[in-house]
């Protein structure tokens, strides 16, 4: 495999990467909200959450454009206060995958938290259990398989992220050309096939690797509770 | 000071009041009444899962909630272990990480040898399941040895037999009666089962619409006529405490002394001299104002009518005095007429049926025995 292709390979997998850790504890946090809580505009938060998988994602990458441009309102003062430019970066691509994974991870952490039984948590409270100790003991292993779950698909979803990607960040060879950019540019051109066909195969790959290694960790974690 | 004092008011989940007034220095407490009588809910108020709104509440002379100075101890800080009705074991731990939860998570230290909470509760070959493996009894009999091992000073229990049936209760209850023997820890027990009640509590509190303020010795809470309501007119009944003056394998019979009278009943496997607790439901005891002849009923026992309360039913309930401790009979309105029943009257009462409900469990020599 090229250089080239192998260069385009590993931005992707930095991209989801980035993308699915960096917006894991913020959908954690959503997903707890959403789980445990009844507030005033919960159902409009739950909308917000849903957006980016309802809308055309080339109106999110316009939205992203206009908030986290160099220009943006967001990302003027991103950059005057910590230096940081998501626009035409890696890191504007990551942003863009993590938004239109977000809804992805959300929901099956939301699941899994909803399925922990309350009472377990007061049972350790009486137990002399802290809020932290109750935290990491009780619901952290019990809402692993949903994390895991919501992590795999947030990954795949940002790997073949393509549309709010191309509109916020374009498509800048070594910089935002992920996967799924780079076999569109291939295709458009008349010899480009053959290249196109080994990232199409790479992408499967890993995609398909993904899977695997979740529902591997997935059983590891399920073997415990059934002996 | 007793080590249990609670004396708080609040609203149970559905809103309405609740009240608690009792203390509780060793044994078992009973917390008895209807469902939705509001029992759980002072439970859970004594462990800190749910806030009084006025009140006190300490624990072996540690103040958990006093509204006056605005004390009101989080469940964690409190050293009461709760034993759930559905025993809430964490189903991502085995029995063992179970077990000592507390230790290791609560940074509880183990007043109790993790050894001896084991044998106690024969949890031996349980060690190393996982909780979803259990029977209700075992995953009950884990609960009850993972709230001992957090090192409390008083044991909370919420219906704790409730989801078993009838064989696996019977198989727990001697482990309650082991637990408070060896452990001499306060144990609060709810339940709205007569028979368990007679046969574990020391102190009852009958709890009725909320109000838990009337508490006192077992026995006496029995035979008291004004909570027939509350501990339910089918099953009222008493219990009274005597000793094993015969036994009389030939016909599979029991002489229990109860103050100077004797009482036969079915029964094997005693031993003379052995204190049995027993049961007398108030619906299985007739009055005859002279002793009877040609009568196939043995236990004819000569009482005075203590007090005798009727309404607009068709029943009268009596309560009969047999030298220190008191039977509740319960006959026909028109029959306690025709024999112009009263206070201070002398008359026999005929017994048609009595039931063991707790053989002692300790012997002579102190020594344990499980029935």
């Amino acid at each position: 495999m090229s250089e080239a292709a192998l260069s385009i390979i590993a931005l992707s997998a930095k991209v989801a990467f980035a993308a699915t850790v960096v917006s894991l504890p913020v959908a954690f946090a959503i997903a707890w909200l959403l789980a445990r809580y009844d507030f005033r505009g919960k159902s409009l938060l739950q909308a917000a959450v849903t957006l980016p998988l309802v809308v055309p994602p080339v109106v999110t990458g316009y939205a992203l454009l206009l908030l986290f441009g160099s220009k943006g309102a967001i990302g003027q003062w991103l950059y005057e206060w910590f230096g940081i430019v998501f626009a035409f970066r890696w890191t504007g691509a990551a942003l863009a995958a993590g938004v239109m994974a977000f809804p992805l991870l959300v929901r099956p952490l939301r699941l899994s938290i909803e399925a922990v039984d309350p009472g377990l948590e007061e049972a350790a409270a009486t137990l002399g259990a802290s809020r932290l100790m109750r935290f990491m003991t009780v619901v952290l292993p019990l809402v692993m398989p949903g994390i895991l779950a919501g992590m795999m698909l947030g990954f795949a979803k940002a790997l073949g992220e393509f549309g709010a990607t191309i509109t916020f960040v374009s498509n800048i060879p070594g910089e935002t050309q992920t996967l799924s950019l780079a076999v569109y540019s291939l295709l458009q051109s008349p010899t480009g096939d053959a290249e196109a066909l080994k990232l199409i195969i790479a992408s499967i790959v890993i995609a398909i690797s993904a899977v695997i290694l979740s529902e591997w960790l997935g059983r590891r974690i399920g073997r415990r509770g059934a002996s | 000071m007793s080590r249990l004092i609670v004396d708080i008011a609040g609203k149970a989940g559905s809103g309405f009041p609740i009240c608690a007034r009792f203390e509780s220095d060793a044994g078992i407490t009973g917390l008895f009444g209807h469902s939705g009588a509001g029992k759980t809910t002072v439970l859970k108020m004594i462990a800190g899962m749910r806030r009084p709104s006025s009140g006190r509440i300490v624990i072996d002379g540690q103040v958990c909630f006093d509204r006056e100075t605005g004390t009101d101890l989080p469940p964690a800080r409190r050293r009461s272990g709760f034993v759930f009705q559905d025993g809430r074991l964490f189903p991502h731990l085995t029995v063992r990480r179970n077990l000592s939860y507390a230790s290791w998570a609560g940074r509880r230290q183990m007043s109790r040898p993790f050894s001896e909470v084991v044998d106690l509760l024969g949890l031996h070959d349980l060690l190393d399941r996982w909780p979803d493996t259990l029977s209700g009894g075992e995953r009950q009999r884990v609960a009850i040895g993972r709230a001992l091992l957090s090192d409390p000073a008083i044991l909370l229990m919420d219906e704790p037999l409730s989801s078993l049936d009838h064989m696996r209760r019977a198989h727990i209850l001697p482990y309650l009666e082991a637990i408070k023997q060896e452990t001499k820890i306060p144990i609060v027990y709810v339940s709205h089962e007569v028979d368990e009640m007679a046969r574990l509590t020391d102190t009852l509190v009958v709890m009725s619409k909320g109000d838990a303020t009337s508490f006192g010795e077992t026995a006496e809470m029995f035979a008291r006529l004004d909570l027939g309501p509350a501990l339910g007119r089918q099953k009222a009944g008493v219990v009274v405490d005597g000793l094993v003056s015969a036994v009389d394998a030939d016909w599979g019979l029991l002489s229990v002394d109860v103050d100077g009278q004797t009482i036969e009943l079915a029964g094997t496997g005693f031993e003379v001299g052995q204190p049995v607790r027993l049961m007398i439901r108030a619906r299985d005891v007739s009055i005859a104002s002279s002793i009877p002849q040609n009568l196939s009923i043995r236990n004819r026992l000569r009482c005075v009518v203590e007090e005798m309360v009727t309404d607009d039913s068709a029943f009268a309930e009596l309560s009969l005095r047999i030298g220190s401790q008191i039977i509740r009979s319960r006959i026909a309105r028109k029959s306690a007429s025709e024999l112009a029943l009263g206070p201070g009257q002398e008359v026999i009462g005929l017994l048609k049926a009595v039931s063991v409900e707790r053989r002692a469990m300790v012997t002579k020599a102190g020594q344990l025995t499980r029935p």
